[in-house]
């Protein structure tokens, strides 16, 4: 049983076709990129997965267990998590609290509790506190515990948006151009950072990203979008040369 | 791990000490009864405002029609006090009653957060401000409980220590939910809503709580309100009395417990002062809000708040986590 | 069923007037994406405008419109300059409570130069006539005929001619607009100049219909005039005008056949409905949001 199935997803936005049958396999453990041109459809996808959107036709299956139509925050607490392509940082909250949020789906105190700040309020509170201080400190953002996240830089802000998704202990993590504005060293990072939060959380990664460089560093499977179809998929080297792709892309393939 | 600090126990000599003189004051005719008066406005206005404070500061929603609430609850307080409590009884359960005017406000405040799940910003405005309207559109039309011309007959039952007493209790309930897992919540909705969904928040059980928990402060702070005049009427609760709350949330500072008493304090008082102004009062108030808007939208306090109203385990939480870890070091669990 | 014409009648009065402030809270809506809480005081000045010009200047019928009108748009422009200029950018908070803030300011100010109750004096001799047992009276029809006229009016400016055109590519895209050369400033003036006005020239009519005005008659018809528009579509023209007619007749028909105080009592809860199960009203779009 694969850990995400989806089948003949579709959407539209009044006539306009969004998504246009989309169809995905993704096993437990997997990298798999999504890419396209601007518009093509790609973020479409993560918002229907995320259940931000509840899609005109077709079917997501999570664990066998179908979502589409679910709200975000359960689909977010059944373990699929994300980031987004413009930074949504809570920007005037500190780092720290930025990731205590992620926790609400598995605080366990009632709003009497937190009212009088009796019964379990404390030990959770510690609990939350912990966890999240642990999961900066692991990826070298506790230092700046208290900056509010809109202070941070750019590169950091984006490696709180992961970790704030981490903190919802996903099993399924989908970025959504996590390189967005980097030079290729800063890519190169994010590149070991991606395999590195992969094998420590046990994680299954959907991708959408624009530089090539990362796309073709680390997927293990690609598949192309282009006005809502599916164009092409398989293997990056496949994709590569193939040229329907090539046409889609043409301008940025040779920027590349 | 509770951290023994001279905070806590500033807190628990004040609160009592400042309850205590609320008893004195009046007993040995300190202040003059105008004086007493007064403050007992600044500590309705105070619970008024903290309350309006929790959605429109710390949600980041827009509800403009807060005196809906403080509607219900003076009418349900009053109408308990007045025609189902005996005389008699009234000053050992005025509590209950205002409690039972804070639920019926809270119970419509679960109403009105409803439609703050699908809509915000504007819409949200309107559908608060419509609410208002049809709050003092249903009393002006029933007859039973005075209709337009108001009701009357209440014993004076506000006191400066009971105004106290709620004024405290709200302030303190407000910033436990605030500084807790349902506040940051409701910080996220302001800052982002989709994102904070996304991330597992459960918006709509927020929401209904933010909402419930402001209404229910509002509908006691009318129930004080209206045992301190006597006398209300469904004009008293339109969108001038709703404004005037704006104007303290907005004056003192968005998102702010400290704000919301400075605001308070500030324009009561101000409205006291400008009492010879007369009419030009009333002219000069919202001049006053339209600069704020221009000038300082997020008001006197701007997010900030009092060091003091912050728990010691919020200012403290790295040194906190760095002294737990320590501890793990020396006595490894495994 | 000569009553149900006389009720007609008198909806399509009421429908006018609320037509008309309709008009300029759907036109600032659809320009700026602002909701002008102040906007049913304007209204009310324009009626207090309307008493100055006829019990001090002595001004006949005609002058006495011009004369609002024009004294009102100016008021708006001064208004959009000085207050909702500066919070273009402004998140949306500011701009709502700015403009309830401007309107009570405005209630307050004439209820301060002077707080008892006005009669404006009949500009127009008002003859009645007698239709099939249905009583007309000249002033009724010159309100509705004088509505439909300025309405036509409108409606012709903002398709036919360059303003027009410049409004509603504003409304379209505020940003790509100014870049074509287009002195956006100048035609937000233009329209709340003409949304003032028109909403004036109610103010007058109501004026001679209803003749006692006081400083607080705008915030329930302003009220009543901002529901007309959310029902026709908020930002939409002819919806403002088919949702005043909507409301005009809404209300008459619930004070002819229940007690009158549930009047305001039902256009709020219509509001209501209508806000939870179609915001955008009838003429109006879904809007989706990019995210």
């Amino acid at each position: 049983m694969s850990l995400l199935h989806i089948k003949n997803l579709t959407h539209y936005f009044g006539g306009l076709c969004a998504v246009n049958d989309f169809n995905l396999e993704l096993e437990s453990g997997e990298l798999l990129g999504i890419i396209g041109p601007n518009g093509s459809g790609k973020t479409t996808v993560f918002n229907l997965i995320t259940g931000v959107y509840r899609p005109t036709g077709g079917s997501i299956r999570f664990r066998d267990r179908e979502i589409s139509g679910t709200r975000p925050a359960n689909i977010t607490m059944l373990g699929i998590a994300r980031t987004f392509q413009n930074i949504r940082l809570f920007n005037n909250l500190s780092v720290l609290d930025n990731v205590r949020i992620a926790h609400f789906g598995r605080t366990h105190y009632s709003p009497l509790e937190a009212i009088f700040h009796i019964g379990r309020y404390q030990a959770e509170e510690e609990r939350i506190t912990d966890h999240s201080l642990d999961l900066l400190d692991r990826f070298g953002l506790a230092d700046h515990a208290e900056t509010e996240a809109k202070n941070l830089p750019y590169g950091m802000q984006r490696r709180l948006e992961i970790v704030r998704a981490l903190a919802t202990n996903p099993s399924l993590l989908c970025l959504d151009e996590p390189a967005a504005g980097m030079n290729p060293s800063e890519i190169q990072k994010l590149m070991d950072f991606i395999q590195r939060i992969r094998k420590e959380f046990s994680l299954t990664i959907l991708l959408i990203e624009h530089q090539m460089r990362l796309v073709m560093g680390i997927c293990e499977r690609l598949k192309v979008l282009d006005f809502g179809a599916t164009i092409a998929e398989g293997a990056p080297e496949e994709i590569r040369a193939n040229h329907k792709v090539l046409e889609a892309y043409l301008g940025e393939e040779a920027a590349e | 791990m509770r951290i023994p600090c001279s905070r806590n126990i500033k807190f628990l000599v004040l609160i009592p000490g400042g309850w205590l003189l609320c008893f004195l004051i009046p007993r040995l005719g300190i202040l003059n009864p105008y004086v007493q008066l007064v403050f007992i406005y600044v500590g309705i206005n105070i619970i008024l405002a903290t309350s309006l404070n929790l959605i429109n500061g710390y949600m980041g929603e827009f509800s403009v029609g807060h005196a809906g609430f403080m509607a219900v609850g003076a009418y349900i307080s009053s109408l308990l006090t007045v025609r189902v409590i005996p005389a008699s009884w009234n000053p050992y359960l005025f509590p209950f009653a205002l409690v039972a005017g804070g639920m019926g406000a809270g119970l419509v405040g679960l109403i009105v957060a409803v439609p703050s799940f699908k809509t915000r910003g504007d819409y949200l405005a309107i559908v608060t401000l419509a609410f208002n309207m049809i709050v003092k559109s249903v009393i002006e039309n029933i007859e039973a409980i005075g209709g337009p011309r108001g009701l009357l007959g209440m014993q004076k039952m506000t006191t400066l220590p009971w105004v106290f007493f709620w004024t405290v209790v709200s302030i303190w309930i407000i910033r436990n939910f605030v500084y807790s897992n349902f506040g940051r919540g409701v910080l996220s909705i302001r800052e982002d809503e989709i994102a904070g969904e996304l991330m597992g928040v459960n918006t709509r059980r927020v929401k209904l709580l933010g909402f419930v928990i402001s209404s229910f402060f509002a509908g006691i702070a009318g129930g004080l309100f209206a045992h301190n005049l006597q006398f209300i009427n469904p004009r008293v609760f339109d969108i001038l009395k709703s404004t005037d709350i704006l104007i303290m949330v907005y004056l003192g500072g968005v998102g702010s417990i400290a704000g919301s008493i400075i605001g308070a304090g500030i324009y009561t008082l101000l409205l006291e002062y400008l009492r010879f102004l007369k009419e030009w009062r009333m002219v000069l108030m919202p001049l006053l809000l339209v600069f704020l808007m221009l000038f300082r939208p997020r008001g006197i306090m701007g997010l900030r708040e009092f060091k003091g109203f912050v728990p010691q385990y919020y200012l403290s939480a790295v040194e906190l986590w760095l002294a737990r870890r320590k501890k793990e070091d020396v006595a490894p669990s495994h | 069923m000569s009553y149900f014409f006389q009720q007609s009648l008198n909806a399509l009065q009421l429908g006018s007037i609320y037509a008309l402030i309709a008009l300029g809270y759907t036109m600032v809506y659809g320009i700026l994406r602002m909701i002008n809480f102040a906007h049913g005081d304007l209204f009310m000045v324009g009626a207090f405008f309307c008493f100055l010009a006829a019990t001090v200047l002595h001004f006949p019928f005609l002058p006495t419109l011009l004369v609002s009108m024009a004294g009102v748009a100016f008021l708006g422009v001064i208004i959009e300059r000085l207050a909702y200029k500066p919070l273009r950018q402004a998140p949306r908070v500011s701009a709502v409570i700015t403009a309830l803030g401007v309107g009570i300011f405005l209630e307050n100010l004439i209820l301060a130069i002077d707080p008892y109750p006005k009669h404006v004096p009949l500009l127009i001799g008002n003859t009645t006539w007698d239709l099939l047992g249905v009583s007309v009276s000249s002033l009724q029809v010159l309100i509705i005929a004088l509505s439909l006229g300025l309405m036509l009016m409108l409606d012709f400016i903002v398709r036919r001619t360059m303003v027009g055109i410049a409004m509603r590519a504003i409304s379209w895209d505020k940003t790509i607009v100014p870049l074509m050369g287009v002195p956006v400033n100048l035609v937000i003036s233009i329209t709340f100049a003409l949304g003032a006005g028109l909403g004036a020239a109610a103010g007058t009519m109501y004026g001679l219909a209803y003749p006692v005005i006081d400083p607080y008659m705008g915030i329930m018809v302003g009220w009543k005039a901002f529901i007309s528009a959310v029902v026709g579509g908020i930002g939409n023209i002819r919806g403002a005008m088919i949702g005043g007619f909507i409301l005009g007749t809404v209300e008459i028909l619930v004070v002819a056949y229940f007690p009158s105080t549930y009047k305001d009592f039902v256009s709020f809860a219509l509001l209501l409905v209508l806000l939870i199960y179609r915001p955008y009203g009838i003429l109006g779009k879904p809007q989706t949001q990019k995210i």
